[in-house]
């Protein structure tokens, strides 16, 4: 994913607003049912890659998408590269 | 076959226009291949000027018209005064007999209903009706949904479920627009498409409301505008004396 944002951000914040846009949208009961784990996330480049199991794909975009605010600076979240494994993954976004 | 996507609704502030044209790059660098931006009244210098950016982007621009009329006259007027220059026209439906004019007028393109007030939008069975003789679209922002939180958010996914359900059971084809003015909101038209999901639109619908069906309405329109256009299903093919 890539993240468009002015200012620092760590990943704690970053993990808290995800999670957050899965609560508003989808409450507790479904946000327990997506599995979601930070993977890796660089603050510097902006991009970040987490996991969810593969039938709340597109839950999570959905969520994803709904992002438009991090604390009170605007900010969006583009999925760049959905993938089954992390290998694949990391060689569609070389590739 | 690599489908083309297209945002018929960007709302920028054209007297910004550094703003405007990071909003094309934008555009084009998610995915976009059409965009449409709703033009103020000083129209016709800055369609040129958008055009022109956007050639340079790559992203190909058409130029769109919101009206806004307050009575069913007043809207025949604009559109008699103003279709041939547009190649989009869009409706703002906040009256119920300006929307069942727009429905029923074929040279109105998207019909959009901003109001979040349940009793102000206008989108029934008998607006689905009248619109599936004509050509109109319901056109759907999704600026609300991200900029909206709570309950207000709560009642427009209600609102939008409700019109999806009726647009789909009169055959009206839904346009998918962003109906954003700042840079952030814009989406991919994947992420818009899975965001469609929150009021049950099925993944293919959505995907055909954010390519095929905008790319229709202009591609019709402007075979419409085209000189060699003269009536549904006839045009000038050749002119001379031999025809």
């Amino acid at each position: 994913m890539a993240l468009d944002y002015d200012g620092a951000l760590d990943s704690k914040e970053f993990m808290a607003t995800v999670w957050n846009a899965f609560l508003k949208l989808y409450g507790e009961y479904g946000a327990s049912r997506t599995g979601l784990t930070l993977i890796d996330y660089d603050a510097e480049k902006r991009f970040a890659i987490i996991r969810t199991v593969h039938t709340a794909v597109e839950m999570a975009r959905t969520a994803l998408a709904s992002i438009s605010k991090i604390g009170n600076k605007p900010a969006a979240v583009h999925v760049l590269v959905v993938s089954g494994t992390l290998k694949a993954l990391y060689k569609k976004i070389q590739g | 076959m690599k489908r083309n996507y297209a945002d018929l609704h960007l709302c920028p502030n054209s007297k910004n226009f550094e703003q405007v044209s990071l909003m094309i790059k934008k555009a084009s660098g998610l995915g976009y291949r059409l965009i449409a931006a709703t033009s103020q009244l000083n129209y016709i210098g800055e369609i040129e000027r958008l055009k022109e950016s956007c050639r340079e982007t790559g992203v190909d621009f058409a130029s769109r018209l919101d009206l806004k009329p307050r009575t069913p006259n007043e809207l025949k007027h604009n559109l008699r005064k103003l279709r041939r220059k547009f190649e989009i026209v869009a409706v703002i439906c906040e009256s119920k007999n300006v929307a069942r004019q727009a429905a029923k007028d074929r040279r109105v393109d998207l019909l959009n209903f901003p109001s979040l007030d349940f009793r102000r939008r206008f989108f029934d069975a008998a607006e689905a009706e009248l619109a599936s003789k004509a050509l109109a679209s319901l056109e759907i922002d999704m600026k609300p949904l991200l900029t909206l939180e709570g309950p207000l958010r709560i009642r427009l996914l209600s609102n939008l479920r409700r019109e999806v359900d009726i647009a789909q059971e009169f055959c009206i084809p839904i346009v998918i627009s962003s109906g954003i003015s700042n840079e952030y909101l814009m989406r991919k038209p994947v992420d818009l498409a899975a965001l469609t999901s929150l009021f049950d639109l099925d993944m293919v619908s959505a995907v055909d409301a954010v390519s095929k069906n905008p790319i229709a309405i202009v591609k019709r329109n402007r075979e419409k505008l085209s000189p060699q256009f003269v009536a549904p299903g006839i045009r000038v093919v050749r002119k001379g004396k031999d025809c």
